[in-house]
């Protein structure tokens, strides 16, 4: 009853196609980044903001690319940590190299970088589909990681390849504590996330997901596949190389080319199934779920079970839960966390009166 | 063949109607395609005159679906040429004859499963939107002006197929009469020149056969398309058809107005012959 669509009638097409059609949805959506904006860094501590919200936005936003790629346009990837790590080194060369580098700048080359590196790793998808389009990510995944290491340029020649981060400055503004980049962080992932909304709800999304649903009938109707595929490629690399930066950035603020790794990718593989393919909200559910299940499963297992359980059970209970959840929303319900939201909206709007 | 051909042209019409037919737009000259040792198609030739509606029938197995992919680029025949509009084509991609504007329904479904009735109608309109990635990103000006532009077509497209009520719902919950009614929709919603449709009435009743039958014709009559039809259900072919091609084991074996072909021999004993 309180979450409804009837009564809400569109005068105009332009009405109809607002980014949030239904009032309910668009007041719910400004409330929530609202209360991200202005109230969370009042009332969250540094721990909240540095080691979860932080991370959680960050995770979002490389969710969201990968969910471009494999939720709306098919392609399946195993790539999303190395592309990460290709917007990272690359805002970080830009910095390091360029005086006067306005940070938000660098961090906009990293992801084209990184784009740029998408497209050319996508070029396989033009003849081969799923699991062996997911060996050919694979492929760009390890060797990524191995040029990063191998060539020292990148790395400014330290040891092993790691770096650490400049500082952010913009237009005078340092962005040194925990709250102000949390701010910076919550700013760019909730501007290319409505930009990721804008273009899934317009002909570049709908050229995707006909791509993704039937590409004969999509190649019929004037959709070129090639067209269509390395721009997904490239759309979804620039998310993942711009979250890459922010990672580096606002989050660790020192990085080295192994942590990129296919561990990662598959983490972030795991936030889509888990949060649902093919939804912008799914990114969102799947990061927030994957980072804080094992803070509450650290903090929980433990108090319940005492001193039953040794720490390596925990954390082998943790990889046990994430396994089970895999399975379940493979299985069950592929459309993940997003769809049992929707599933729930549903049955609100009849609520109280299911009949 | 030759005599019936010339009397159509000197007629100028179809003995359908009053619809104007005009010159041949589409020349199939001696196709055969196979597929590794399977003769799918052999020297077939016959043409395709502006404005008629253009039955190909046959048994299973004819030929029909992979002439009508080799006329919109989907297979590449291995002999013969297509000439459309007076330009031999080669090496032509899908996405080309489309952009030529031929559309097309498929005789098993094709619609994109994911996506809401107007999306799917809307990915019609997609040769004509013109905005780029960066304006869809920011969705204003030139690109929300495009979607709404577009949208205003679509909607006529989902008012003369009666599917308002529709029109947000998931295709894959349709039933299969209404998904079929939305890939005509999808097709049209291109403004296709030439449209070639796929048994389109395939496993529907009786009325549903007959809204289809009506929409076809409407089509052709109000926006002068060209249509290329496969059918199985004679009574439609015969009503609606301007000239009936017959393919048999990937052969023609017959041509004309449907009385001739209805006539012909050769497709008497086809169709005698084989459990149809
Ligand atoms: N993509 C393909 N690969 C292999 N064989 C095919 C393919 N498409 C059609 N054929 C073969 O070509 C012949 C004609 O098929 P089709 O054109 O679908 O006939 P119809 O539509 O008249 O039933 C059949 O023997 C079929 O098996
Ligand atoms: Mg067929």
């Amino acid at each position: 009853m309180f979450y409804r669509e009837a009564g809400q009638f569109k005068a105009s097409y332009q009405a109809d196609q607002q980014i949030f059609p239904i009032r309910q949805d668009k007041i719910a959506v400004w409330a929530l980044v609202l209360f991200f904006a202005a109230v969370v860094p009042v009332i969250a501590d540094q721990y909240w903001l540095k080691a979860i919200l932080i991370p959680v936005l960050i995770f979002s936003l490389a969710a969201l690319g990968l969910n471009i790629l494999t939720g709306y346009a098919g392609q399946l990837s195993l790539g999303s940590a190395a592309f990460m790590a290709v917007g990272a080194f690359g805002a970080y060369n830009f910095m390091l190299r360029i005086d006067g580098m306005p940070f938000l700048v660098a961090i906009v080359l990293g992801g084209l970088c990184a784009a740029a590196v998408g497209v050319l790793f996508g070029l396989p998808s033009l003849r081969i589909k799923g699991f062996y389009l997911a060996v050919a990510t694979l492929a760009a995944q390890f060797f990524i990681v191995w040029a990063l290491v191998k060539f020292p340029w990148f790395s400014n020649y330290s040891s092993s390849g790691v770096i650490s981060t400049q500082e952010i400055n913009i237009l005078g503004f340092a962005f040194d504590g925990p709250t102000s980049k949390y701010m910076l962080t919550l700013a760019v992932v909730v501007i290319l996330a409505l930009a990721a909304k804008n273009m899934v709800r317009s002909s570049t999304g709908r050229a995707w997901m006909a791509v993704r649903d039937m590409d004969v009938a999509a190649e019929v109707i004037g959709i070129r596949p090639m067209r269509t595929k390395l721009i997904a490629f490239a759309v979804s690399s620039f998310y993942c190389g711009v979250a890459g930066a922010l990672y580096a950035y606002t989050y660790l603020g020192t990085v080295e080319p192994e942590g990129f790794n296919l561990d990662l990718s598959f983490k972030i593989l795991f936030m889509i199934i888990i949060g649902g393919t093919g939804s912008i909200m799914g990114s969102f559910l799947g990061a927030a779920f994957i980072v804080l299940l094992p803070i509450l499963l650290d903090n929980f297992v433990p108090s319940l079970l005492g001193d039953l359980v040794s720490a390596s059970f925990v954390s082998n209970f943790q990889l046990i839960v994430f396994g089970a959840m895999i399975i379940f929303f493979l299985i069950v319900e592929p459309h993940g966390l997003a769809r049992l939201w929707q599933i729930g909206k549903e049955k609100l709007r009849l609520w109280p009166f299911p009949h | 063949m030759i005599v019936n051909e010339l009397a159509v042209g000197a007629q100028g019409q179809s003995p359908a109607g009053g619809r104007p037919i005009g010159e041949v737009i589409l020349d199939l000259q001696n196709i055969s395609l196979s597929f590794g040792g399977v003769k799918a198609l052999t020297d077939i030739s016959f043409n395709v005159r502006k404005g008629e509606i253009r039955s190909i029938i046959g048994p299973n197995g004819a030929g029909k679906s992979s002439m009508l992919n080799v006329i919109n680029g989907v297979y590449h025949p291995q002999q013969g040429s297509v000439i459309f509009h007076g330009e031999k084509r080669r090496d032509m991609d899908p996405h080309k004859a489309a952009a030529q504007g031929i559309a097309r329904t498929f005789q098993n479904i094709a619609l994109f499963k994911g996506m809401s009735v107007l999306d799917n109608i809307m990915t019609g309109r997609i040769l004509k939107m013109k905005t780029n990635l960066l304006q869809h990103a920011l969705f204003w000006g030139a690109a929300q002006r495009e979607e709404i532009e577009h949208r205003k077509k679509v909607e006529e497209v989902i008012d003369f197929l009666e599917i308002q009520s529709i029109r947000k719902t998931p295709v894959g919950r349709l039933p299969y009469g209404l998904q079929k009614r939305v890939e005509l929709g999808r097709a049209l919603a291109a403004e296709p020149s030439m449209l070639l449709l796929d048994e389109p009435m395939a496993g529907m009743n009786v009325e549903e056969k007959q809204d289809m039958s009506r929409f076809i014709l409407d089509v052709n009559d109000q926006f002068g398309t060209t249509i290329v039809l496969i059918e199985h259900d004679m009574g439609v072919v015969m009503d609606i058809s301007d000239r009936v091609v017959v393919l048999d084991y990937g052969k023609k074996i017959g041509d004309g107005t449907p009385e001739e072909v209805m006539a012909n021999p050769d497709v008497i004993a086809a169709y005698l012959g084989t459990s149809h």
